[in-house]
């Protein structure tokens, strides 16, 4: 039971549900909704297309924060001190954390998170494809923080206004949280920059292997002719994106590559250079092949991180068990003191 | 026997004394008191409550979007319950 919304108002038909009429006004309802920028709640009538795109988008999203949590959790009985370790385990944390929140947000849609869980361990729905790529060292947790969360806080700013209610108060709060995720990325690798020659050339490194990927986590081109192909224009239409995948690159490279140089790094890119014209950093052709050969399952640890996920849920099923066992327990004990 | 069995909260979170309770999400969790407990490592991490309520989600009852007439509409036409209804002099305090 969600909150307190509202169905069409009073240009319902009487006793009409299922006319066409009915659904009309069910339309006009929502589209008015939309055009006033106003929030779509639960329980409001919305088009089914609406419904199953924020299912897919939401999932993916909380699959996301899930799987996530693999590459740097490989580093945390590793991590060179008590603080880093520390906050590492808060980092992580913090992910598990932003999945449930985004679970929780497709459930007001009508699904389960059991059902969300089980697609995602049968490969039937997806995680972003950044999470396939191995940490070799240290500095690669270093570089996710600074590289992915800064990636993606880019894509979840603009979605705190997203057309749907539940998902944009669960982004709000994520967003509060990442915001630590970047900074203590990038103290990880201002810390190797100020190292010895070979702290340097780990971080080096890690840049080297994450710069690309991060570029990939705003998804394919689609914005000048390659606008007509996806769907970004039904999104934004449906206020669910506010940006293209293309304005939220430019957008993050012109923010990152300051940053880069503050760290004394190149990035792997020949054809990164100013553009006084623009405005803008430009920068050179993104892989896609990579991307989608990833993305479609041939990264270096695809199904690494479904089995470790796949392992964690069936080896923590007897903690689920038991604690319904313990909750049916409690309850019979109560009713027991009540006779 | 799996989670489909644990049923969802809804979390309320006061932030600080003399603030109301505010929903701040939901969880599933096997009974009320892990609710409680879920919430707070999931909602308050950040030290962002001092008191947590969760019910059941399906103990709440709400205003329904599907009936036919506004259930707000009664409050629509009685504008005279807003002190801007009112014409009084302008020189004339403490209004
Ligand atoms: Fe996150
Ligand atoms: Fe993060």
């Amino acid at each position: 039971m969600y909150g307190n919304d509202f169905g069409p108002r009073d240009d319902a038909p009487l006793n009409a549900a299922e006319t066409q009429d009915y659904t009309q006004a069910l339309e006009d309802y929502f589209n008015g909704l939309i055009d006033e920028d106003s929030r779509i709640e639960p329980r409001d009538a919305m088009p089914d297309g609406y419904r199953q795109t924020l299912i897919r988008q939401i999932a993916q999203h909380a699959h996301s924060e899930i799987i996530g949590m693999q590459p740097e959790g490989n580093w945390l009985t590793r991590a060179p001190s008590l603080r880093r370790k520390a906050i590492l385990l808060a980092k992580v944390q913090d992910e598990a954390g932003h999945g449930l929140y985004l679970y929780s947000a497709a459930e007001t849609l009508g699904v389960d998170r059991e059902e969300l869980l089980d697609k995602l361990h049968a490969g039937k729905q997806k995680y972003s494809s950044i999470f396939n790529y191995p940490t070799l060292t240290w500095a690669d947790a270093g570089a996710i923080g600074w590289l992915v969360d800064g990636a993606a806080i880019m894509n979840q700013v603009p979605l705190c206004r997203c057309s749907y209610g539940p998902y944009a108060r669960a982004m709000i709060r994520v967003c509060k949280e990442e915001s630590f995720h970047q900074r203590q990325g990038f103290e990880i690798l201002w810390t190797l920059s100020q190292g010895t020659d070979a702290q340097k050339a780990m971080l080096q490194d890690a840049a080297n292997r994450w710069w690309w990927p991060a570029l990939m986590m705003f998804g394919p081109p689609d914005s000048g002719e390659k606008a007509a192909d996806g769907h970004t224009a039904q999104n934004m239409a449906w206020g669910i994106k506010r940006f293209t995948n293309d304005d939220l690159r430019q957008k993050f490279v012109d923010m990152t590559v300051p940053q880069a140089i503050k760290l004394g790094i190149t990035l792997p890119d020949p054809d990164l250079r100013w553009n006084e014209e623009r405005g803008h950093w430009d920068f050179g052709e993104i892989d896609w092949d990579e991307f989608w050969r990833v993305l479609k399952g041939d990264g270096p640890c695809n199904a690494e991180r479904i089995a470790t996920r796949v392992a964690a849920h069936e080896e923590g099923a007897w903690v689920r068990e038991a604690a319904v066992a313990y909750a049916a327990k409690v309850a019979e004990r109560e009713q027991g003191a009540v006779a | 026997m799996s989670n489909d069995n644990w049923p969802l909260y809804e979390v309320f979170v006061r932030a600080k004394r003399g603030l109301n309770h505010v929903h701040a999400g939901s969880l599933h969790a096997p009974d009320a008191q892990m609710a409680l407990r879920n919430a707070r490592d999931l909602y308050t991490r950040r030290q962002e409550g001092v008191s947590i309520w969760v019910v059941a989600s399906d103990d709440i009852t709400a205003s329904s979007p599907d009936e036919k007439d506004s259930f707000f509409d009664p409050a629509a036409d009685k504008v005279y319950r807003h002190p801007t209804f009112y014409d009084v002099p302008e020189d004339v305090e403490y209004l």
